[in-house]
């Protein structure tokens, strides 16, 4: 089963502000783009899995330029608060990267 | 435009990141007309607003407004900053002013400077949300007067109109409080003539300086030169460069739309943008295009709320590491009853949490069943509490059982590894940003106060 890192050359999360997270997925060239970019995996029921966001506040965007697909997805609880284990969000990514990316549901 | 291009140096991602002499003077010598940098973001955290602190140590700021002023001086070009002193509220502004003053006279120059405000007045702002002037963003609500009660400071985060009207008065040094990154280095060349498209997206690009160079450690600033068909970008270290997916890769950086980008008063789109190598070093933008929108301003409020102590410990027992899980809610459980025998009632609504350093601390979720125990953890302890005495007395409830709490009740109590003694550390608020809402406004200048300070007039006097 192809994992997202098998695919993605860099992948990266960051706040966008106190009240989202985005996510950059770098694919490792042109054919994985337009294999996976569109890939069900990676709805928006992965990040209210993942990170307990609103699914239907989940935005994602495909920039085939950059062979990137960007996601972003509100926070829980906004920056800093009482329960805060990464203020920048920086380290969000990780759990994406072994999401596995069901070849059957590629458009 | 009349003059040609406009040229903008902006000398790093951030005032007080390390600006460079060489560089800066590579960027006035290529024809640059103004310096312009943001100070400052909300990406810190909360904490700098509430307290109108800056997250950068002083030093680094007057050195590289010693470099910026010393430059803008003898180039006779206008200074621009933006979002000073971190969060740009009014505190944040005054400390950096009173730095600017202090390099002023260090440098014997005599600049005309520009303080922009933008903290707003709460009375002020429940009275236009009563109007029906403020509007929430997702994923917020609609706002009420207890969130505004709640924050300790507010800002509206400016649009280029009070920097265009304090250049047209003479500004040398412009200070401005918070502002959006993009509008601190559009606003020399919007007021220049420029088109607004490349104006808006140049200075989306130059924003965090080299970062949308293709070695972004190398150097720190970058040169944008607008025109009437586009705008180019390049680095102001000559052995670095920019490449078409340096720059456009740029607009992915902390925006939660790639392609669109909301600002006072408009709405840049880069959707149809062409992005092409000009020369070795420099890269050519077309296609940008600016959309005029009503005008408003986004709101930034800070509050302190609830206090927090902390507590640190290392564990490397294997046996403990194996079943580290069990251990984690054994010992959260015990806490939480061992505070409830200890304080009782008076403890409030409080809440503790470990975090797991070097198994889950990030995520705060279970791996998965039969990853391998990890060498050693870091346990860090939190304790949040009505007041700051409260939070340090659970802590030290906390103390003996944090210390000494065994995996199996039948062994010899256990001693982990404390970090620091005395053990608990009292760490303050917790600061949350609280806002997430634009307020409509008829006059982009209307939530803005300018002070001027003019050295030359005070020498006279």
């Amino acid at each position: 089963m192809t994992t997202v890192k098998d695919v993605c050359r860099h992948v990266r999360s960051k706040n966008a502000g106190p009240f989202w997270v985005t996510v950059d997925l770098f694919f490792d060239g042109e054919a994985n783009f337009r294999r996976y970019h569109d890939s069900a995996a990676l709805g928006p029921d992965l990040f209210a899995r993942l990170y307990g966001a609103d699914p239907t506040l989940v935005k994602r965007f495909a920039v085939p330029s950059l062979h990137v697909v960007k996601i972003s997805y509100p926070r829980v609880t906004a920056q800093g608060g009482m329960v805060e284990r990464d203020m920048h969000a920086g380290q969000q990514y990780v759990r994406l990267l072994d999401v596995e990316l069901d070849a059957e549901t590629v458009s | 435009m009349r003059d040609g291009p406009i040229k903008i140096l902006v000398p790093t991602g951030s005032l007080g990141a390390g600006a460079l002499e060489a560089e800066v003077a590579y960027g006035v010598a290529q024809g640059a007309r103004a310096i312009a940098t943001d100070a400052g973001s909300t990406d810190s955290g909360a904490a700098y607003l509430a307290l109108g602190i800056s997250k950068n140590n002083r030093g680094s700021v007057k050195r590289d407004l010693t470099i910026l002023m010393k430059a803008g001086a003898q180039a006779g070009i206008p200074l621009i900053i933006g979002t000073s002193g971190q969060a740009g509220g009014d505190r944040n502004v005054d400390w950096t002013r009173d730095i600017v003053l202090e390099v002023a006279g260090e440098l014997g120059i005599s600049p005309k400077i520009a303080l922009l405000y933008s903290e707003q007045d709460k009375a002020d702002l429940k009275a236009r949300n009563a109007a029906g002037k403020i509007r929430p963003l997702p994923p917020l609500g609609p706002l009420d007067d207890a969130t505004i009660d709640s924050c300790e400071h507010i800002v509206a985060a400016m649009g280029p109109e009070p920097y265009m009207a304090a250049l047209r008065r003479g500004a040398d040094i412009i200070l401005g409080g918070r502002t959006t990154d993009t509008a601190v280095i559009a606003c020399f060349a919007l007021l220049h003539g420029a088109p607004s498209g490349p104006s808006w997206h140049a200075a989306k690009i130059a924003e965090c300086g080299a970062q949308a160079t293709a070695v972004r450690n190398k150097g720190a600033g970058v040169l944008i030169s607008i025109g009437d068909d586009g705008f180019e970008v390049e680095p102001l270290s000559l052995d670095n460069w920019c490449d078409p997916e340096s720059v456009s890769a740029h607009m992915l950086y902390e925006n939660s739309d790639p392609f669109r980008l909301t600002e006072p008063g408009g709405v840049l789109d880069v959707t149809q943008a062409v992005y092409t190598q000009a020369d070795k070093r420099s890269v050519k933008v077309t296609g940008s295009v600016w959309e005029p929108m009503p005008y408003t301003l986004k709101l930034e409020g800070a509050a302190a709320s609830r206090f927090q102590t902390v507590m640190l410990i290392g564990i490397q027992d294997p046996d403990v590491l194996a079943d580290i899980d069990t251990f984690h809610d054994n010992l959260l459980e015990a806490l939480n009853q061992r505070v409830h025998a200890t304080i009782g009632a008076a403890a409030g609504d409080f809440h503790i949490s470990l975090r797991l350093y070097g198994w889950n601390a990030l995520s705060g979720d279970r791996p998965p069943k039969g990853t391998p125990p990890p060498r050693e953890v870091g346990v860090l302890f939190v304790a949040t509490a009505d007041t700051q005495e409260m939070a340090s007395q659970i802590a030290k409830a906390c103390n003996p059982y944090f210390f000494h709490y065994p995996l199996f009740m039948d062994r010899e109590l256990p001693s982990y590894g404390f970090a620091f003694s005395p053990a608990d550390i009292d760490r303050g608020p917790v600061f949350e940003f609280k806002l997430n809402h634009v307020v409509e406004v008829d006059d982009p200048l209307e939530l803005v106060r300018t002070v001027w300070i003019d050295l030359r007039n005070e020498e006279a006097a």
